[in-house]
């Protein structure tokens, strides 16, 4: 397989495993107003995350860093063509991180609603607006000849990309719900798993919708007849989504919550797969669309690079799994007794 | 306005936001992990108070760091775009390395040492510290590679109307990288020894917890004093190279217009930049800069009249940031030195201790004057000599970037204040023995 080609997997990779890993942060995020009906539990809720956010949004910063190295051009018209959205993603990331950290610092109402709400937008912001940005890329974006974007922030928000918006928030609050009933138990624990079952059925019509509808807007599925054997991917997702909900009744969550990490890994991969080897498809030209070949960065540093994220990625994982697995277990009120809690 | 300076702004907005925290994380994970380590081995409370109580003010530093680190990343595809198809084969993959070898495992350690008092043992966990910081001065270093290979482009060669690599070990092991490394950690770790010198301070003129603070305050001043010698000297040595691969950024920060052998160093100036020449020069040492820039009284000191002027940098700023750098950094070794004479009486000294507790600030000065000094005396350039900084923004409205900007502003100032408002609170509380 050539070089682009191979990074051009890594970079769906890097965006799915992020995806997959604050995927549900941000759905904790999304539920804490609705669910943390007291101090206790809204702090049970943020540290069933509080180990493990720091680590997630990272992949984050990777899947940019690699777009950036591997992909200058594409790295370059992407985020300065969604200027404002990105932008407000990043605000809403930091408002979020530093929530976490200060909320629990000034025993006062008043400081903690601040954080509160910072901890609620700061997820329903990223949540929405990848899918509303990735949608848009599926589809296609207003590229012209140089690579400028010819558009406004405003045109993002057509049909199939709040479709996109919905489907990642459903994944995301679905993946939150699952990782939140495995963390806790009493009360809270009942309330987070009745609230991932009534969040299935949504995800379900939200997935439908979208798969219906991606069949309308975009021409991913073009990729999909040519090798057939492409859509294992769709089959493996809809798979994973009839487990996870048939996990959840069996009440074995570690299971659903994987399940649940499968359906958003192989919900990107259906667009990654659907894109390629466009990365930023024009919607004015086909010749104008930014490509893993017109993009990439020269042979020297996508070896230098592939050689860099074999050693590191694998070891990212490993120490990631490490810590994971350090914080195994239900958060209880002892764990919040502790001075350095959230 | 005009979208390059809004551009510019913001980044220098963001950057210097970031780097009011960087620097503190640097040191003081340092610090921390060897007042852990202390505790791991003799199993002494008094270090363990202090890991705390110092782990504490980290936290939320760090925390600041790493979200307001999140931003600058992404600013260079979202308002320098046309730099960053340019350079990305390069300087792009410098940053991915940051991320994959060094910012992961930071942050994914940070929360292994916040919530592992109880899961891990002492001397496990003392190691996560220095993990920590062993993964910050890594981020550093990628991070500077990749600044300097902006002063000073190598390894690279034009090719498909961009900067492609040619030899990676030329950029990542140049000379230029290696002393704006050591310039900068040197610089940090005097930051958070004066930080640490100066909280101490005001305990110990309240006089509470006194062992506690004098332990402190004597790890930040075996720091301070190492640390500030040493960047002076090394400074002086990355001085030396900076004159010769960015001449006009020399002459730029001495409002030097003439070429002239025997160049003398003018100790304050107003420059008139239109009509090259200073308004006002005082103290004039001859041949001082000659042996600054060349350690050579005789060498000829090229003059800013003798490079083009749509290369010329600032003169105002980097001459005023260059003066605030070397004059605090002075003070900095006179002030540990004065401290290490008074180490073993530091009660009997309030108005040494009140001296270092107004200082904490100064640190900081510095070294946001430093980096001004960097990045506004490589102007015009993005890329020394191959790219300018009006060719490297984004194609967006200049209203976009302003309302940004005006974003920046607000929700930095507000966390800002937040932060300051933490850390204060708790830095003045008496620690828990």
């Amino acid at each position: 397989m050539e070089l682009q080609t191979i990074w051009f997997f890594l970079w769906g990779l890097l965006w799915a495993i992020f995806f997959m890993t604050d995927g549900f942060d941000f759905g904790i995020g999304l539920l804490y107003p609705f669910l943390g009906k007291n101090d206790l539990e809204k702090r049970i809720m943020i540290n069933s995350i509080g180990p493990l956010w720091n680590g997630n949004e990272v992949w984050l910063i990777t899947a940019g860093g690699v777009t950036f190295a591997a992909f200058p051009r594409a790295y370059s018209i992407m985020f300065s063509s969604l200027y404002s959205g990105l932008m407000l993603i990043l605000f809403a990331l930091i408002l979020r991180g530093v929530a976490f950290e200060f909320r629990g610092k000034v025993d006062k109402k008043s400081w903690r609603n601040i954080w509160d709400i910072s901890i609620f937008t700061g997820s329903l912001l990223p949540a929405l607006l990848f899918g509303i940005v990735f949608a848009n890329i599926f589809k296609g974006l207003p590229l012209d000849r140089a690579g400028v974007f010819q558009g406004s922030f405003f045109d993002l928000l057509n049909l199939y990309g709040i479709l996109g918006g919905l489907l990642f928030l459903f994944l995301f609050l679905f993946h939150g719900a699952v990782w939140l009933s495995i963390k806790t138990d009493g009360d809270l624990h009942e309330r987070a798993v009745s609230t991932a079952v009534r969040i299935w059925p949504l995800l379900l019509i939200s997935s439908v919708l979208f798969l219906v509808s991606s069949w309308f807007y975009t021409k991913l599925y073009d990729n999909f007849f040519a090798k057939p054997a492409f859509f294992l991917d769709i089959l493996l997702t809809v798979m994973a989504l009839f487990a996870s909900i048939f996990f959840i009744k069996r009440k074995n969550l570690f299971r659903a919550w994987f399940s649940s990490s499968i359906i958003i890994a192989g919900s990107v991969f259906f667009g990654i797969i659907g894109l390629y080897p466009d990365m930023l498809p024009s919607n004015i030209s086909a010749e104008f669309s930014i490509t893993a070949h017109n993009a990439s960065s020269s042979p020297l540093t996508l070896k230098i690079m592939l050689i860099v994220v074999i050693i590191f990625i694998p070891a990212v994982i490993a120490y990631q799994a490490w810590a994971y697995n350090l914080f195994k277990g239900k958060v209880t009120e002892k764990d919040l007794s502790y001075d350095e809690a959230y | 306005m005009d979208i390059v300076l809004l551009s510019r702004l913001q980044f220098a907005a963001a950057t210097m936001f970031h780097f009011l925290f960087v620097p503190l994380t640097l040191g003081l994970s340092i610090m921390i992990a060897i007042m852990e380590t202390k505790y791991a081995r003799t199993g002494e409370k008094i270090y363990l108070s202090m890991t705390k109580f110092w782990g504490k003010i980290f936290l939320i530093n760090f925390g600041l760091g790493i979200v307001t680190g999140i931003t600058l990343e992404f600013q260079f595809g979202t308002n320098w775009s046309r730099y960053s198809a340019f350079v990305g084969d390069i300087f792009g993959a410098l940053l991915a390395i940051e991320a994959s070898a060094a910012f992961f495992l930071e942050s994914t350690l940070i929360g292994v040492w916040i919530f592992g008092w109880q899961k891990l043992s002492p001397k496990a966990h003392a190691a996560v510290m220095w993990l920590i910081a062993g993964a910050s001065t890594i981020s550093a270093v990628w991070i500077i590679i990749a600044n300097s290979w902006m002063q000073h482009p190598v390894g690279y060669i034009l090719r498909n109307g961009r900067a492609e690599l040619s030899d990676f070990s030329a950029v990542i092991f140049q000379k230029f990288a290696v002393l704006q490394f050591l310039h900068t950690i040197s610089a940090a770790y005097i930051v958070s020894a004066f930080f640490v010198m100066g909280i101490s301070a005001y305990h110990l003129l309240k006089n509470q917890s006194v062992q506690f603070f004098t332990k402190s305050f004597r790890i930040g001043l075996i720091f301070g004093l190492i640390f500030s010698v040493f960047t002076a000297i090394e400074g002086d040595m990355h001085g030396v190279h900076v004159s010769e691969v960015q001449p006009a950024k020399l002459a730029a920060m001495e409002a030097h217009w003439e070429t002239a052998t025997r160049a003398p160093l003018t100790l304050f100036a107003i420059p008139d930049e239109k009509n090259e020449r200073n308004l006002i020069e005082i103290g004039a040492i001859p041949g001082l800069l000659s042996f600054l820039g060349y350690h050579d009284i005789n060498a000829e000191v090229k003059g800013l009249k003798d490079f083009p002027r749509e290369e010329r940098p600032p003169v105002l700023i980097p001459l005023f940031s260059f003066r605030t750098m070397v004059g605090l950094g002075s003070m900095f070794i006179l002030l540990t030195i004065i401290g290490w004479f008074k180490r073993n009486r530091l009660l009997q000294s309030p108005l040494y201790l009140k001296v270092m507790l107004l200082s904490i600030p100064l640190p900081y000065i510095a070294i946001e004057a430093g980096w001004v000094l960097a990045e506004v005396g490589r102007q015009p350039w993005i890329v020394h000599g191959i790219m300018k900084t009006s060719d490297a923004v984004s194609p967006l409205a200049a209203s976009q970037v302003l309302i940004s900007l005006i974003a920046f502003i607000l929700v930095y100032g507000l966390l800002g204040i937040a932060g300051f408002y933490l850390i204060i609170k708790n830095a003045k509380k008496n620690p828990v023995l």
